[in-house]
This record gives structure tokens, C-alpha cells and sequence, in this order.
């Protein structure tokens, strides 16, 4: 079984999948229908969820410095402890990445996507046995796109021009049209609160399938089940446990003694010592992370393109995958999207390490004597690591690169997109069109590689407000060979997540969306006795 | 003619001479606030100075410059250094510590709770390891250099040479992943019973024990032996006091004060420098908050554990200094 059928397979346990879509897909990917038959009452048997029973998470990121407040998560622990009491409007799915109804029942854009409608849920109850209305939907859209607002969504709904109630429905006027309105409302921080949180934004009532109970910050949170919930297909245990684990070996200690049901972020140094513990189960599951090395276009040396391609064809993807992700991750391909998008361009041939192309390249640029690049272990794990094998491959290539150790501390004030060559991390974006805004538009504050084509931007703007499909795949890929052939970015990889459970924990979802289950771990396994 | 005029001596120097103890004692407190005040000027420019600042550390890559600008603002960081200093320091000194940026909580509420997490794990510590030192100690200068102190040494270099989260991780995967015997992780919280909760910390106290015991052991045998090479020690040999006797009788008291000075330092250590075991046990203690605090920077709370962990410090110096002032009445007259 491979990957793509072990997790179609998953997605029949979880529910998420009929039994037409799954041999449709299964047989797609090359499997005989004997098997795929097989293979999906397997699936569904084990499909049957338990109710019942306490779980407990061992995740990293927690803080003390955590607030309650949806507006302000930031960390992985808040990001599982918001997805447990609260609901957005909408949700990615977990297999396509597209946009499915939550708390919006269904949405209807304008022909330019300038103006969309979302008809909103009726008979939800918040915790507080209130029931939700289209004033609380509002209210919490203003607070997130105040301009005032310390939001972490802020940025993503900056194109937001008006929100405002129209009966029973929720109608959004944008700045300029974008296709992808919808996916951006499934946001983890735009958590519907009753009137909109502004009362009291920390009280954490939300209309999600578990009721917090206590909170901690960087210690621990608990839920019990909320009774009163208005989906069946999730919530099966009946309390959650969240406990705060920063350190990666009290994590694994955790696991393996049975002490907590998962855990988040298992170092892939150490995932085939995990691996041999008799009741653990590796989670891994494709995301949109990926590691970059970073040149500023607009400086010398690399405002040469032959430098730059050069500097590419000297990366040694598949070395990379397997000596700093143990294999857990996927070559990428120097533009900064994956099959896990959307209208992903296929297609695009695979760069891949040569040496000789690099010569010539870099012969052709003029440049000699060393390139310095700068790094640190905080940029990425293993970042340090990557770029001594870097330092390897261009040697092959006659090419000399000075690795330079920065200090973790500020590196991503004082190095990152200050310093002309230096390695990074992105974690992905739920659309493409919002990646590209974010790192590759030129007026972005964050468009690290100084990647400023006018032409471009123009495609990205055309390609936002596109609502037919394939004139917008097109266009993306267009974007992506540009990146690809001219950008600053040197993509060798991106991480999947990789996650670990004991073998009680039934029904998980690797949700492409973003890591631990899209934040959902809690609300969507089942414990098996 | 003879006798120097009372009123030639100053005020200072009459009290030092008619209650030297008091004075002394006195001194030391005075000059202990001093070091406190000096340290929270360090600490605050210290964190001044620091690469990076909380807005765009707090919002990493989901920050916009609107964002940043916000917060800026809304903490006041745009006002002067030295007026943010005196505002701080002011309200320190009434134990109001602020709130933090990143939570909004009261950061003397949270402290509360923390320091009160580290005291509960510290003070057990502390209890199992000093009287088990100061005992081992002796023990072994009564077989010194025989079996039962080359044993004692070897075990206590052995423990003192490895790092205490070698020491955590071994005792975890001993006792929590391979017989499950023991509560791991340590996470304790306000709901739990004390029962529960010393079952909880059992783990991390080992590990501290551990980690202690050998530095005290080892001083108390060091003290009590140089004190044993002396002619009044020679004397209770030879007017025929056991052996025993003498060391508890005679050597101990007399060798005090370095004790005293090396079980102040450790129990400032139990509760200052554990960073490390809490970070491992999972346990929510000052240490943790601290670290969680830097990576954000979120310099209220880092302020108020700098000066706490500073006072902490100072304190115990300070009440070790005394004792053994008290226990050694030579150095209440210097010279």
C-alpha cells in the first residue's frame, strides 16, 4: 500500500469518503479493483468510531505566554486548543485542500468575486446555550479586520472592504476580486465568538464539539464533550487532555510509556528509534512547509541569474530529503507550491542536482571566490546540517560556498530577509494565490528573495479574482516557472509533518490543510480499548 | 586624656561595637538591596539590548508592519528607556510586576503560582538531600579512605560528572517507560491533590537529589577533615572520646560554615538553575516560564524572573552569611 492509498484509506475510516469516490481514486492510482474492494471494507470496518473514553495530547509550542484569545494564537498548542471549542465559517478538506462548509452553509460569489455571500448556519448553540446569530459572525469578522486589531489574521483579510448582515446572510465586499475568499475564512484565529469576542475575548465560548474546562498556559488545558453539539460525524471521545511537552525526548518518553494518547513533532532523527516501540504508530502526512535557501535577487552577486541557476542545479534534492528529513518529506522543485494546492501546475519538469549545468552556469556568470551563506539551527532543523551538505555539492560543481553560523537568537530579525544568502522556513498558505502574496508579490513585506517582477504581479492579481478554474491553473503555472527559472528561492524540500500516536488512537485524518490533522487531532480520532 | 571622648565615635561605629552581631547582620541586608537594585538595572538594560523585539518576535511570519505598529503602541515602547525603567522599578517594588504582553495576565499572579511550583519542588529536594548529605558526609570522614567512603566518592563523582538531564532521561526510561512505576510527565496543576502531586514529582526530585547531594556531600567531608587535622581535634582523640563523638561533637560545628555556604548555594541552584529538569520533567515551574518568556520576549515577565531569581539568590547568601557569622563568633570582630 502506498502512501496515497494508505491515507484514502484513512479517509474511508474517518468517514470523509464514500465507497464510489474511494475505488474512483484508489483505481486512478493504479490499484486493482480486487484490491480497492478489499481495501475499503477494511477501511470501513474499522470505520465504525468508538464513543467515549479520555484523550490525552503531548504537544510542543505551548508558552506561558499563551493567550486565550483567538486573535492571538500563534503557537501549535493553542492552534489544537482552539480547534477543540471553536468553529470558523468554513473548512478545508482535508484531502483536496478545497473549500467545505462550516458554520456557512453554503456562499455564492460575484462574477468579478469582488462581493460574496455566505448563508449562515441556523440552530447552532454556543456553549453558553446562546444561540448563534448573524450578528455574532459579524462581529467577530470586524474585530479580526480592525485595523487596531492584533489579529494574526489581519494580514490575510486585509482585502476585506466591507462586512455586513443581509437577513440571515453574511455579505463580504472585497477590495479586489479573489477567488479564494471562502478558504481564507477557515483561518484558525477567526473563531466565531458570541458577538464577536469583543466583550470578552478570552472566554473561549465557542460553538465547537468540546467545552473548555481549564487552562493553563504552557502547561495544560482540558475539555469535556459538549453535549449540545450540532455535528455528529466528530467529538467521539468524551473528555481531552492537552498537555504542554517542549521537550522533544519527554514527548517520545510520554508516548512510548503510554502516557499520552499523541504527540506532535517527532524529530526525523529519531523517528526510527520510536518506530521500534511495540504500541506507537508513525503519523506522517504531506504538507505545504517547505525549507528554502534564500538570495536576494537585487543583490550582488545573486542579482545574476546564472549565478542563481546556477546555485540551484548545485542542490542535491534527494540527499537532502533523506540525511536532514530521514526521508520524511518530498523533493521540491524551486517554486514554493505542491501537489497539496489546489490547482497545482503539473507537469513541470523536476530540477534535479547537476553538477556540470551548475559549471556551466556559474562559468557563465563571471562570479568568482567564495559565496557566503549565512544559517542557524533555529532557520529550520537541521538547517546547519543542510547547509554543510550544500557546502558539499557545489564543491562537486567547482563552486565554493563559506558557511556562516549565525546565532539563533534575532536570526529572524537580523538575518533573515536583511542578509542577501541565508537559509529559511515557510509554512505554507492555504492558497496559492495567498503563498505567492505573501513571498513573492513585489511590494510584499515578506518577499524575502526581493523577487520583484512586474509581470507577475499582474498575473497574481488577474489569477486572485479568476473563477474559471483551469484559465487560473494555467496562470499559476505560468507563476510557478517564473519562480522556478528566475526566482531568488533554492526549494530542495518540503517537510511533511510527522506526528506519532499509540495504536489506540483510531480514525486520523492526514489532513493536507496544515499539521496535527489540520489542528483537528482532538476532535476527529476515536479510542480504540 | 586617657580615655577618648564618646562623642569622637561615630554613631555607626558605637552601635557596631556594642551589638557587633546586629551590625553586621544589619550591614549585610543593606548591602543586599544595594546588589538587588544594581542587578534589576542590569537585568533591565540587559534586555534592552537584546537582538529582536517581542512585536515581530510575538507575530513571526503572520506579522504585518500594521500589526507591529499596533503593538508597539500599545505597549508604549516608544516612550524613553529610563522612564520605562523607573515606572517598572516602582511598581516592583510594590510586587507589581505588570502584565504580560503576550498573555495579558497578571504577571505577579502567574509568578505566584510558578515560584510556588519551583519552592514545592525545590523544598522537597532540599529535604531529602541536605540531611542526607551533611549524614554522608560524616559517614564517610568516620571510614575515610576506607571501603564505604571510596564507594560514597566513587558514586558521588559519578553522579556530579553527569549532566542532569542525562541523569532525567535515564530515570525516566527506567522507571516511567520500562517498569512504569513512577507518574511522568510531572506536570502538576491547581486541581491536583497533594498526594498525587509528590507522586508526580518524585522523578525530578531524584534527579535534583542527585545532582546535589554529591556537591554537598563532598564539602561537608572536605570541611570536617580539615578541621580533623587540628591540635584540639588531637586532644578529644586523646581524652578518649569515640571517634563518632568527636566528629559530631567537636569537628561538625567547627567546620559549619562552609557547609552552611555550600547548602546555601545548592538550594539556590534547587530553585533557580533547574531550568533544565523542569524543561524535561514537564514541569511548570519558574524555569519554564522564563524560557517561554525569552523566545517571545516577553520582558515583563523576564524582568520579574530575573529579579526574582536574583532576590533568591542574594537571600540565601545573605542568610547563609549569617549563620555562619553566628556559628563562627570569630568573625563577628575582623581584624
Amino acid at each position: 500500500m502506498n502512501d496515497y492509498t494508505k491515507y484514502l484509506a484513512s479517509r474511508v475510516t474517518a468517514g470523509g469518503l464514500s465507497r464510489r469516490e474511494f475505488m474512483g481514486r484508489a483505481m486512478a492510482a493504479g490499484i486493482t479493483l480486487a484490491v480497492a474492494d478489499k481495501l475499503f471494507t477494511e477501511s470501513a470496518e474499522a470505520a465504525e468510531p468508538k464513543r467515549g473514553g479520555h484523550l490525552k495530547l503531548g504537544l510542543e509550542g505551548g508558552a506561558a505566554t499563551d493567550s486565550k484569545d483567538p486573535a492571538k494564537f500563534l503557537s501549535q498548542f493553542m492552534f489544537c486548543v482552539g480547534r477543540c471549542w471553536g468553529d470558523m465559517l468554513v473548512e478545508s478538506d482535508p484531502l483536496t485542500g478545497a473549500a467545505v462548509p462550516a458554520l456557512a452553509e453554503s456562499w455564492e460569489p460575484s462574477k468579478d468575486a469582488v462581493t460574496w455571500t455566505f448563508k449562515i448556519r441556523k440552530g447552532v448553540k454556543f456553549h453558553d446555550g446562546k444561540e448563534l446569530t448573524i450578528d455574532d459572525v459579524v462581529a467577530t469578522l470586524k474585530r479580526h479586520t480592525d485595523k487596531k486589531s492584533e489579529s494574526g489574521a489581519l494580514g490575510v483579510l486585509g482585502s476585506i472592504k466591507e462586512i455586513k448582515a443581509d437577513g440571515g446572510n453574511l455579505v463580504l465586499t472585497l477590495s479586489e476580486g479573489n477567488a479564494d475568499m471562502p478558504l481564507l475564512l477557515s483561518d484558525y484565529h477567526l473563531v466565531i465568538q458570541p458577538n464577536g469576542g469583543v466583550d470578552d475575548p478570552l472566554a473561549s465560548i465557542g460553538t465547537g464539539p468540546y467545552k473548555l474546562t481549564s487552562f493553563e498556559p504552557g502547561v495544560r488545558a482540558t475539555f469535556e464533550k459538549n453535549k449540545d453539539d450540532w455535528r455528529s460525524d466528530r467529538g467521539y471521545v468524551d473528555s481531552i487532555e492537552i498537555i504542554g511537552m517542549n521537550d522533544a525526548t519527554a514527548r517520545i518518553a510520554a508516548l512510548s510509556s503510554g502516557q499520552v494518547h499523541y504527540i506532535n513533532r517527532v524529530d526525523p532523527k529519531t523517528v526510527n528509534l520510536l518506530k521500534r516501540a511495540p504500541n506507537v504508530e508513525i503519523l506522517s502526512t504531506a504538507g505545504r512547509g517547505h525549507y528554502v535557501f534564500i538570495m536576494h535577487c537585487d543583490k550582488a552577486p545573486f542579482d545574476n541569474n546564472d549565478l542563481r541557476l546556477a546555485l540551484k542545479y548545485a542542490m542535491d534534492r534527494e540527499t537532502m530529503v533523506q540525511k536532514i528529513l530521514g526521508g520524511y518529506g518530498k523533493v521540491g522543485n524551486d517554486f514554493p507550491i505542491n501537489a497539496t494546492y489546489a490547482l497545482f501546475p503539473e507537469g513541470i519538469e523536476q530540477r534535479v542536482y547537476d553538477p556540470d549545468k551548475a559549471a556551466f552556469h556559474y562559468k557563465k556568470s563571471g562570479h568568482s571566490g567564495s559565496v557566503l551563506l549565512r544559517t542557524s539551527e533555529v532557520a529550520f532543523p537541521g538547517a546547519v546540517d543542510a547547509a554543510v551538505l550544500y557546502q558539499e555539492s557545489c564543491k562537486k560543481a567547482g563552486i565554493e560556498i563559506e558557511v556562516k553560523r549565525e546565532p539563533g537568537d534575532g536570526y529572524w530579525t537580523n538575518v533573515w530577509n536583511v542578509q542577501p544568502f541565508s537559509t529559511s522556513y515557510w509554512g505554507g498558505r492555504p492558497t496559492q494565490d495567498q503563498m505567492y502574496s505573501t513571498a513573492y508579490l513585489s511590494t510584499a513585506d515578506w518577499n524575502d528573495t526581493k523577487f520583484k517582477r512586474p509581470d507577475f504581479d499582474k498575473l497574481l492579481l488577474q489569477a486572485r479574482s479568476e473563477l474559471d478554474e483551469a484559465k487560473r491553473k494555467d496562470m499559476y503555472r505560468t507563476m510557478a516557472m517564473m519562480v522556478r527559472d528566475e526566482g531568488g528561492v533554492i526549494l530542495p524540500m518540503f517537510n511533511d509533518f510527522v506526528n506519532a500516536s499509540t495504536k489506540q488512537v483510531k480514525g486520523y485524518v492526514h489532513d493536507i490543510g496544515n499539521d496535527m490533522s489540520n489542528g483537528y487531532v482532538a476532535t476527529r480520532v476515536w479510542l480504540d480499548a | 586624656m586617657t580615655n577618648p571622648a564618646p562623642s569622637n565615635i561615630l554613631p555607626g561605629l558605637r552601635l557596631r561595637q556594642r551589638f557587633p552581631l546586629l551590625a553586621l547582620i544589619l550591614e549585610r541586608f543593606v548591602l543586599s538591596i544595594i546588589l538587588l537594585f544594581a542587578v534589576s538595572i542590569l537585568i533591565f538594560g540587559g534586555l534592552e539590548a537584546l537582538p529582536g523585539d517581542f512585536a515581530t518576535t510575538y507575530l513571526g511570519q503572520s506579522a504585518t508592519p500594521q500589526a507591529v505598529a499596533n503593538i508597539r503602541q500599545d505597549l508604549g515602547l516608544d516612550r524613553p528607556v529610563t522612564t520605562r525603567y523607573v515606572e517598572w522599578l516602582g511598581n516592583a517594588v510594590q510586587g507589581d510586576f505588570g502584565t504580560s504582553w503576550a498573555s495579558k495576565n497578571s504577571v505577579s499572579e502567574q509568578i505566584g503560582k510558578r515560584l510556588g511550583n519551583s519552592l514545592f519542588l525545590a523544598g522537597f529536594a532540599a529535604v531529602i538531600s541536605v540531611p542526607l548529605a551533611v549524614g554522608l558526609g560524616m559517614f564517610s570522614v568516620h571510614f575515610r579512605n576506607r571501603m564505604p567512603d571510596k564507594i560514597i566518592n566513587v558514586i558521588s563523582l559519578a553522579a556530579i560528572s553527569l549532566p542532569e538531564f542525562f541523569i532525567g532521561y535515564l530515570l525516566i526510561l527506567f522507571f516511567a517507560v520500562k517498569f512504569g512505576i513512577a507518574t511522568f510527565p510531572a506536570t502538576v496543576y491547581d486541581s491536583m491533590g497533594f498526594a498525587e502531586r509528590l507522586k508526580a514529582i518524585a522523578l525530578p526530585t531524584a534527579t535534583l537529589v542527585l545532582v546535589v547531594l554529591a556537591h554537598m556531600m563532598r564539602m561537608t567531608r572536605a570541611a570536617i577533615l580539615s578541621v580533623m587535622s587540628s591540635a584540639y581535634m588531637e586532644t578529644a582523640e586523646l581524652k578518649g572520646l569515640s571517634a563518632f563523638r568527636a566528629i559530631v561533637k567537636h569537628a561538625a560545628p567547627n567546620a559549619l560554615a562552609p557547609i552552611i555556604n555550600v547548602v546555601a548555594l545548592n538550594l539556590a541552584y534547587l530553585v533557580v538553575g533547574v531550568v533544565v529538569v523542569e524543561v524535561v520533567f514537564v514541569y511548570p515551574g519558574m524555569g519554564q516560564y522564563m524560557v517561554d518568556a525569552v523566545t517571545v520576549r516577553d520582558m515583563p515577565v523576564v524582568q520579574a524572573c530575573g529579579l526574582i531569581f536574583a532576590a533568591v539568590y542574594i537571600f540565601l547568601n545573605m542568610i547563609a552569611d549569617i549563620l555562619a557569622i553566628i556559628a563562627n563568633p570569630r568573625l563577628r570582630h575582623p581584624r
